[in-house]
C-alpha cells in the first residue's frame, strides 16, 4: 500500500485540476478500434476520446498494445506492411483513416517522440531544422531552431555548439533534442512512446517538467510503463491489459478503464485496474 | 578421503598447462601468423618482380610512359630498349571507360540498393538480391561475348541517332560511329561492376537504424524524403566506398573490354570511337610480343597498378573523412 499512498501524494501535489472532458472538443475520438498484424489481433475494441491540451497517459503491462494504440494516432502503423486498423479514429472530427487523408500530412501535425532517443547523425542545428527544411520553410530557420530548442528547454545547454554532432549530447539532452525537432514543425499533438525509459531519474525529471509546460500549447499522449510517471504527469489515464490466448501464446490488448488520472489511481472502478496500480498485478 | 583429493588435485592440474596445450597453441599461432604474412610476401614479390622486369623501360621513358602517346614497339632481344613506349592513350582509355562505367552503374546501384532495403517486400527482395549477386558470378568472357554480339548491334541505331543529334554541339558525341567503341564498353563495364557496387551500398543502407527512419517519418517526411535525407545522407561514405570497389574492378577488367572496345586507341574524347585500355592492350599484344615488348607491357601493367593504388588511397581518405563527420564507422 505504500506505493499507492505515494501515488496519491503525487496527485495531491499537482496543481492543475483536469477539466472535465465533456466540456471540450476532442482531439481524437477512438471508436471500436482493433489493430491486426497479419492474422493476429494486437488490440481490440478500444474506445476512448482524447482531450486537447492535456496529457493523456496509456499505462498497462508489457504486451498490452499501448504502443500499438499510440502508433495508430499518427498512422505510423501504415509503415508496417501487414498492419491493418479496423474501427474509426477521428482527428478533430475528421476520419484519420479516410482514403483522402495523406499519412504524411497526418504525421506533420501529430509529432512523435520515441522510446530511445533517435537524433540523426547530423549537427544539433540540422536535427532541429530537418523537419522545417522538408516542408520547405527556409525563412527564419535560425530563429525557429532557437525557439524550438528553447521550448524544449535545451537552448541554454547547446546554444554555443549548435554545429556539434547531436551524438555528442547525453541521452537526456538527445531526447530533448528529439522533442525540439518535433516542435519545429509546429505539430498540434505530440505522441510520446515511453520517452524516459532510456533515461536516468534526473533526465526523466527534466522531461516531465518539460511536458507540463508543453501542454499549454500541445495535446500530449504518452505511453509509459512507469505508473508513478503517469500519476505525476498525466491528466487522463487509460489502463490497458492483455488477454492471453493460451492456445496460441499470443496477447490481445484491451482497454480496461479510462478516466481522470486521479480517479484511476485513487478510486478505480475495475478490479484489474486497482490490482495494477497498487502493484498487486503479476 | 575423496573430498581431499577432489579439492586439491583438480586445482593443481587446472593451473598447469597440459602438454597438449603447450605444444598445439604456439604451433597454431605460428601457422596463422604465417598465413597472414604470406599475403604481404606475395604482394612484395609481385611488386619487386614486375618492377624489375619493367625497369629498363622506366629508365628509358621516365614520365613519357604516362604522358606520351607515341607507342612504337621494338624487337631487341639483348635486354636493351629500342622502341618508344608512351602509354598515355591506354591509361586514358582505362580511366575514361572505368569512370563512364561508374557513371552508368552508380545511379542504378543506389536505386537497386534503396529498392531492396527500403521498399521491396521480403518475398521480392530476397530473390532479387540473389539475382543481382548472380550478375557478379557471370564470367567476364560471357559479358564480352554478349556485349559484342548483342548489345552492340542493338545500340547501333541509338548511337547513330545520338551522334547525329548531339555531335554538332558536343565533340564527345561526334561521329563516325564505330561498331566497337568506348560507349558500349563502358555500358557493359557498368553492368559488370553493378553487383559489387550495389552490394556494398545495400549493406550500408541496411545499417541505417530503423529508429532514424521512423524519426524521419514521424516528422512528416515522405518515403522519398526519408530515403534521401536520412538513408542516403548518412551513407555517403559507404556509397563512395562501394563506387571505388566498382571502379577498381572496371579499371582492371580485361577480356570483356578486349572484345568490345575495338583496340585502336585515340587520345581525344569521342564516345563512339574505338579505344584501348591498359589491360586490353596487354592481353591483345602479349602473345606475339618480343622480349623487349613484353618488358614494356609489364611496365604498362605496373602503371595500371599504380593508378589503382592511387584510386584506393583517395577512396580511403574520403571515406574516413566522411565517416568522421557522420560518426559512421569507416568501411
Amino acid at each position: 500500500m505504500s506505493l499507492h499512498s505515494s501515488l496519491e501524494m503525487h496527485i495531491a501535489t499537482r496543481q492543475q485540476e483536469p477539466v472535465s472532458p465533456d466540456t471540450r472538443d476532442f482531439v481524437f475520438q477512438i471508436d471500436g478500434v482493433s489493430v491486426f498484424y497479419g492474422g493476429f489481433r494486437a488490440v481490440r475494441d478500444i474506445t476512448m476520446d482524447i482531450v486537447p491540451q492535456r496529457i493523456t497517459a496509456l499505462i498497462g503491462p508489457s504486451g498490452c498494445g499501448k504502443t500499438t494504440v499510440l502508433r495508430c494516432l499518427n498512422r505510423m502503423n501504415d509503415l508496417i506492411e501487414t498492419a491493418r486498423v479496423e474501427g474509426r479514429i477521428s482527428y478533430h472530427g475528421e476520419d484519420l483513416y479516410d482514403k483522402q487523408v495523406d499519412p504524411v500530412e497526418v504525421r506533420r501535425r501529430i509529432g512523435m517522440v520515441f522510446q530511445k532517443p533517435n537524433p540523426f547523425p547530423k549537427s544539433i542545428y540540422d536535427n532541429v531544422a530537418f523537419g522545417p527544411k522538408i516542408i520547405g520553410m527556409k525563412d527564419d530557420l535560425d530563429e525557429l531552431v532557437e525557439r524550438s530548442l528553447q521550448n524544449a528547454a535545451l537552448w541554454d545547454e547547446v546554444k554555443d555548439r549548435l554545429k556539434d554532432s547531436a551524438m555528442s549530447l547525453s541521452g537526456g539532452q538527445q531526447q530533448r533534442l528529439c522533442i525540439a525537432r518535433c516542435l519545429a514543425v509546429s505539430p498540434d499533438v505530440i505522441l510520446m512512446d515511453e520517452p524516459c525509459s532510456a533515461l536516468d531519474p534526473i533526465a526523466t525529471g527534466r522531461i516531465e517538467d518539460l511536458m507540463q509546460t508543453l501542454k499549454d500549447q500541445y495535446t500530449i499522449v504518452i505511453v509509459t510503463h512507469n505508473m508513478q510517471q503517469a500519476a505525476r504527469v498525466s491528466d487522463m489515464t487509460a489502463f490497458l491489459t492483455a488477454e492471453i490466448h493460451e492456445e496460441q501464446d499470443r496477447r490481445t490488448g484491451i482497454l480496461v478503464e479510462y478516466d481522470r488520472t486521479e480517479q484511476i489511481f485513487t478510486n478505480p472502478t475495475d478490479e484489474r485496474t486497482e490490482n495494477y496500480v497498487t502493484g498487486r498485478f503479476g | 578421503m575423496p573430498s581431499t583429493t577432489s579439492s586439491t588435485t583438480p586445482l593443481k592440474r587446472g593451473l598447469r598447462a597440459s602438454r597438449r596445450q603447450s605444444l598445439a597453441d604456439p604451433a597454431f599461432r605460428w601457422f596463422l601468423t604465417l598465413t597472414g604474412l604470406s599475403v604481404l610476401l606475395v604482394l612484395a614479390w609481385m611488386i619487386v618482380s614486375t618492377t624489375s622486369q619493367a625497369w629498363p623501360v622506366f629508365e628509358k621513358e621516365g614520365f613519357n610512359l604516362f604522358f606520351s602517346s607515341e607507342w612504337n614497339p621494338g624487337n631487341a632481344r639483348d635486354g636493351t630498349i629500342q622502341g618508344t613506349y608512351g602509354g598515355f592513350q591506354f591509361l586514358y582509355g582505362t580511366i575514361v571507360s572505368a569512370a563512364l562505367a561508374m557513371a552508368f552503374a552508380l545511379p542504378l546501384a543506389i536505386g537497386i540498393a534503396l529498392y531492396l532495403t527500403q521498399l521491396a517486400p521480403k518475398r521480392i527482395a530476397r530473390p532479387l538480391t540473389y539475382a543481382v549477386d548472380l550478375l557478379a558470378a557471370v564470367p567476364s568472357i560471357i559479358y564480352g561475348l554478349w556485349g559484342s554480339l548483342f548489345v552492340v548491334p542493338m545500340l547501333l541505331p541509338f548511337m547513330n541517332w545520338m551522334s547525329q543529334k548531339l555531335g554538332p554541339w558536343l565533340p564527345m558525341f561526334e561521329g563516325p560511329v564505330r561498331v566497337r567503341n568506348l560507349f558500349v564498353t563502358s555500358l557493359v563495364l557498368g553492368i559488370m561492376v553493378l553487383p559489387i557496387t550495389s552490394a556494398v551500398i545495400r549493406e550500408v543502407f541496411a545499417q541505417v537504424p530503423r529508429d532514424e527512419r521512423l524519426a524521419g517519418f514521424g516528422l512528416g517526411a515522405t518515403r522519398w524524403e526519408v530515403m534521401r535525407h536520412v538513408v542516403v545522407a548518412r551513407s555517403k561514405a559507404g556509397i563512395i566506398g562501394g563506387s571505388m570497389l566498382g571502379l577498381g574492378r572496371a579499371l582492371g577488367e580485361t577480356i570483356a573490354v578486349l572484345l568490345i572496345i575495338g583496340g585502336n586507341p585515340r587520345s581525344e574524347f569521342r564516345l563512339f570511337n574505338t579505344s584501348q585500355t591498359v589491360a586490353s592492350q596487354i592481353a591483345a599484344a602479349f602473345k606475339e610480343a618480343s622480349p623487349e615488348y613484353i618488358r614494356a607491357l609489364v611496365a604498362l601493367g605496373v602503371a595500371l597498378f599504380l593508378v589503382t593504388i592511387i584510386v584506393n588511397v583517395i577512396a580511403r581518405l574520403v571515406v574516413s573523412r566522411l565517416g568522421h563527420v557522420t560518426g559512421d564507422a569507416a568501411l
